[in-house]
């Protein structure tokens, strides 16, 4: 097994001189976004150089309160990030349902993988705990991010044929039962398209480090199926969750479509 | 009837349970509709909207919807064929339901509710996408079903022949109250 290449200064350096080019284009073409470029460039750096050394200091002291401690901070940052990247206003109630559902889904599919899936021992092995807890807490956030926009939007817009529903005798269930499927459906699409695409038309980002630091390609690619395998469990289950939940807000308890979901 | 804004549909979809008054009470056969099932009332007390709301499928797939929210066993095709006819709707039933006119569509949703047999029909204007001859002749038939299954018909409309041909009892609406 060959050592990763580890990268200069320089090297780094080029790197940004790419982004650099990107700017001068966007500035060119006249696209005003060199300031959110320049923003995410600086945020991802900063970020980046932090969870390094933070990384370095939990894999050199293995505890299980720092890497529950670490799991329940990524957990509650993805929360908050669902609530700021929906366009609708959120209710409390909505809001409460959110991050059940993220901590029931994100737990039992970790809990599944941990114990059953690799058996880490010790079970906090924070080199394997955290990036995996990473990558289905990622992954879960952007299924239920998707999942509360289309559950939003398909209610507002689909308002008429859920009241016409109502009016034959549906239940709230029935009444909602078609923009549920499709949220899940557009919650579940980008989980599904890495899938299909996995391994042809591109490599996973956890595959590709495995293989830049050394690991033989076959051990990153057992991998990448367990956690991918993961991934797509943790996304249904909390996106299910999200969704039996979420629709009942809509409804209140004479089966009555409310008004506003707050 | 009434004015536009006047409380028609509202009243409606009160009678219907859809939206609840901030006071009073709504009885139905002398029990208040607040201590009933709000679904079971909606199957025995239905309405159409004014904007008829049509399910993705077939004709006959929306015809049966109601039957299959309250998980009943569809009635025949025979029995589909009549009410449409009654609607004057001559559509092969495997039709698909998005293809169909904005009046055909009306007719769709009339036959519908029908088709549950409900005690109470709420039709809000039911024949406002309707041409005149096919209204007159649709209201006759739908009145006539509604007699011959001992159902009540409550009914909004702008259109004052229709009413005086038709209703027993005229209730008028202005600002939100009845006249």
């Amino acid at each position: 097994m060959k050592d990763a290449v580890d990268l200069a200064f320089w090297q780094i350096l080029a790197a940004y001189l790419f982004v650099l080019i990107l700017i001068i284009i966007v500035r060119l073409k006249r696209i005003p976004r060199e300031k959110e470029i320049v923003l995410a460039t600086t945020r991802m750096t900063l970020q980046l150089i932090l969870v390094g050394y933070l990384l370095v200091y939990l894999f050199e002291n293995p505890n299980p309160f720092y890497t529950l401690l670490a799991i329940i901070i990524m957990q509650v940052f993805a929360i908050y990030n669902i609530y700021k990247r929906t366009k609708s206003a959120l209710g409390i109630e909505m809001k409460k349902i959110i991050a059940a559902s993220m901590t029931i889904g994100i737990f039992c599919s970790l809990l599944f993988f941990i114990f059953v899936v690799l058996q880490l021992s010790p079970w906090y092995e924070p080199r394997y705990f955290i990036p995996i807890a990473g990558m289905i807490i990622g992954n879960s956030m952007t299924g239920i991010s998707l999942g509360v926009s289309n559950l939003i939007n398909g209610m507002k817009a689909q308002k008429a044929e859920i009241e016409g529903a109502l009016m034959l005798g549906a239940t709230p269930k029935m009444a909602s039962s078609k923009i549920v499927n499709q949220a899940f459906d557009a919650a579940m699409l980008p989980t599904i398209n890495s899938m299909v695409g996995m391994g042809i038309v591109f490599l996973p980002g956890m595959m590709t480090g495995q293989i830049l630091s050394g690991t033989s390609p076959i051990v990153a690619i057992e991998y990448q199926i367990a956690v991918m395998l993961g991934i797509v469990g943790s996304v249904s289950l909390s996106v299910i969750i999200y969704l039996q939940w979420g629709c009942k807000t809509f409804f209140n308890s004479r089966s009555q479509l409310k008004n506003s979901n707050d | 009837m009434g004015p536009s804004g006047s409380g028609k549909s509202t009243l409606l979809k009160l009678l219907n349970h859809l939206i609840s008054p901030d006071s009073g009470q709504l009885l139905y056969k002398e029990q208040s509709i607040f201590e009933m099932d709000p679904i079971q009332l909606r199957r025995r007390i239905m309405m159409t909207p004014q904007t008829p709301v049509i399910f993705e499928g077939s004709i006959k797939d929306n015809l049966i919807v109601g039957y299959a929210f309250s998980k009943e066993e569809a009635p025949s095709e025979q029995e589909m064929n009549e009410v449409m006819q009654t609607c004057l709707l001559k559509k092969d039933l495997a039709e698909k339901a998005d293809n169909l006119s904005g009046g055909e569509k009306q007719r769709l949703a009339l036959a519908r509710a029908m088709l549950m047999k409900p005690d109470v029909l709420l039709l809000d204007e039911p024949s406002s996408a309707l041409d005149e001859d096919t209204a007159d002749i649709v209201m006759k038939n739908v009145v006539d079903h509604t007699k011959h299954h001992r159902q009540t018909l409550i009914m909004v409309t702008h259109d004052k022949k229709i009413a005086n041909q038709f209703c027993e009892n005229d209730i008028n609406m202005k600002d939100y109250s009845l006249k």
